[in-house]
């Protein structure tokens, strides 16, 4: 009676094991697929001048589809307009997220702070088709013209709650004793912020940022709103500017290009997916503390 | 005139962290210049709280109010801007808290750049060897300089926390348990080290250990529920105390 009691809940737990490991991996199907997929078909069309040069007209592509060559032209323009948006974007969200995500730290007990905070979340809830077009409203409009500014502004609001978040978490799990040895040491609440507990922060606030950065560089719906797009490089940033999810859209609407998307989707997967793997070798190389 | 006035006095000092009740009672005391002074007494009796409100750390959370008087060389401190106070009087920590991010030659100078003060490169050469050697680290340290304070053993970080204090020539230096986390040799290196230093500033320490009360201190204090039982020459407290509380708790009946 015992034994065949022990051999039931042996083959139970078995079966459980089993079942939970074949779960796992159907989890990293989607990802292996998808990457899969994007490289097979993606390989052979990067080339140097697939970064090098912007898109070709629809025209352009016809004639070379017709004539049984490959279609010319590449990313160009939204990769510079991918640089130009994020850049602008990463300029005004790092130095103001950080503040507020200092602020936060710093005031957990008033209730402004905990409004911030609470909104912050909602943000970044805030689903980006909604961004963007309240970001056409407010600069898009006004200006009478898309341009980088606008697109940039959207993905700086999409930016902002991961980093105050980051930094706000991290700030909060470093010791209090840090900035109570700072402050003993006659330093003002500011200079000991700056010196002591932000450098402390750095692992933290960096993988925030690089983790915002990953997470808006794929946006395609605030820019169809903000940027538009632009079929040639352009530097300016007050006019209309290609960025490249963008350019993956355009591509999957125009049948003459639609060659190109898996080479641009594939620059943009690995792109992201070389960021999250930097992130994960840096963490683990205790090059990037999040706390001491 | 300076020498004969007491540096540091408690006039009924007060703390309270919440309206009903207070962690420290109406302490009234005057601290020795140029003494050790040690705070003894069991765990919660409001010594470490006494301690922090004479650098002002009570400041920093809102609901803790500090009530009485506390002289600083007759100057009230608690009208005076924090600022002013800590530079005046330093603190080391009950953990060795030494900056992660700095080396150890920015780590005993952080005291100058938290105050914005700019020294020389030769100045600061000159502080960080006087500090150091001051705290008898120099020698172990003064070929690494360029590492992290936080590359040190633990007695080691807690010897270059106090040479980061002293490197601001503080008047007093307040000292919370600072070996309550260190293994007996590097209690017994810092031991040494404060019975050196007290020639140039005055140790107010708080300590559990009744040993270290006697071995280093000239005065002591024996706090009980926040107040101030038996104040007086270390000597004479733990061979004739006075108190029946203080007999209980140096016999080891409480605590």
């Amino acid at each position: 009676m015992k034994d065949t009691n022990i051999k039931q809940r042996l083959i139970g737990d078995r079966l459980m094991k089993f079942g939970v490991c074949a779960l796992a991996m159907l989890t990293a199907v989607p990802l292996i697929a998808i990457i899969g997929e994007v490289v097979m078909n993606g390989y052979d069309q990067l080339s140097w001048s697939f970064f090098t040069e912007p898109t070709p007209t629809a025209y352009k592509a016809m004639k070379a589809m017709q004539s049984g060559q490959p279609v010319p032209g590449g990313i160009a323009n939204g990769i510079v307009g991918t640089m130009i948006i994020l850049g602008m974007a990463i300029v005004v969200a790092v130095p103001v997220g950080i503040l507020c995500g200092t602020y936060l730290a710093e005031h957990k007990t008033k209730r402004f702070a905990q409004a911030v905070s609470y909104m912050t979340d909602l943000l970044q809830g805030t689903p980006s088709v909604i961004i963007g077009i309240i970001v056409y409203i407010w600069v898009v409009v006004p200006m009478k013209s898309y341009s980088a500014i606008a697109g940039s502004v959207a993905l700086c609001i999409m930016m902002l709650p991961l980093i105050v978040r980051s930094t706000e978490e991290t700030l909060k799990i470093l010791p209090s004793s840090l900035q109570e040895a700072g402050l003993a040491l006659g330093g003002n609440r500011a200079r000991v912020m700056l010196k002591v507990q932000l450098p402390a922060a750095f692992g933290g606030i960096f993988t925030g940022v690089l983790l915002a950065i990953s997470r808006v560089i794929g946006e395609t719906a605030p820019l169809m709103f903000t940027a538009l797009g632009c079929s040639f490089v352009r530097w300016s940033i007050d006019k209309p500017i290609s960025a490249v999810p963008l350019l993956i859209w355009e591509f999957f609407n125009d049948p003459n290009l639609q060659n190109l998307i898996w080479g641009a989707s594939l620059f943009l997967l690995m792109f992201v997916l070389t960021l999250n793997l930097q992130l994960n070798i840096l963490q683990k190389n205790g090059i990037i503390k999040t706390n001491t | 005139m300076e020498s004969l006035r007491p540096i540091l006095e408690f006039k009924n000092t007060c703390v309270s962290y919440t309206r009903q009740t207070m962690a420290v009672k109406n302490v009234s005391a005057q601290i020795e210049r140029n003494a050790i002074t040690a705070i003894m007494g069991p765990s919660g009796c409001g010594k470490s709280t006494l301690l922090r409100a004479v650098n002002l750390m009570h400041n920093l959370y809102p609901n803790i109010r500090v009530e009485g008087e506390i002289l600083l060389n007759g100057e009230n401190i608690l009208s005076m801007e924090p600022i002013n106070v800590r530079r005046r009087v330093g603190m080391v920590f009950q953990r060795p808290t030494p900056f992660p991010t700095m080396s150890i030659y920015d780590n005993v100078l952080a005291g100058f750049s938290l105050n914005g003060i700019r020294l020389s490169k030769t100045d600061r050469d000159a502080t960080v060897e006087r500090c150091l050697k001051s705290v008898a680290l120099w020698d172990e340290v003064k070929d690494v300089l360029n590492k992290k304070g936080t590359f040190l053993s633990g007695g080691q970080q807690q010897r270059l926390c106090i040479a980061r204090a002293l490197a601001m020539k503080p008047e007093v230096l307040l000292m919370d348990e600072p070996t309550s986390a260190l293994d007996p040799i590097a209690t017994k290196h810092i031991e040494e080290l404060l019975l050196e230093l007290h020639k140039d500033v005055t140790i107010l320490i708080v300590t559990h250990n009744m040993g270290q009360a006697k071995r280093i201190s000239s005065k002591s204090m024996f706090m009980y529920l926040g107040e101030l039982v038996e104040y007086g020459d270390t000597e004479v407290l733990f061979t004739n105390p006075k108190d029946e509380r203080t007999k209980s708790y140096l016999t080891g009946k409480m605590g």
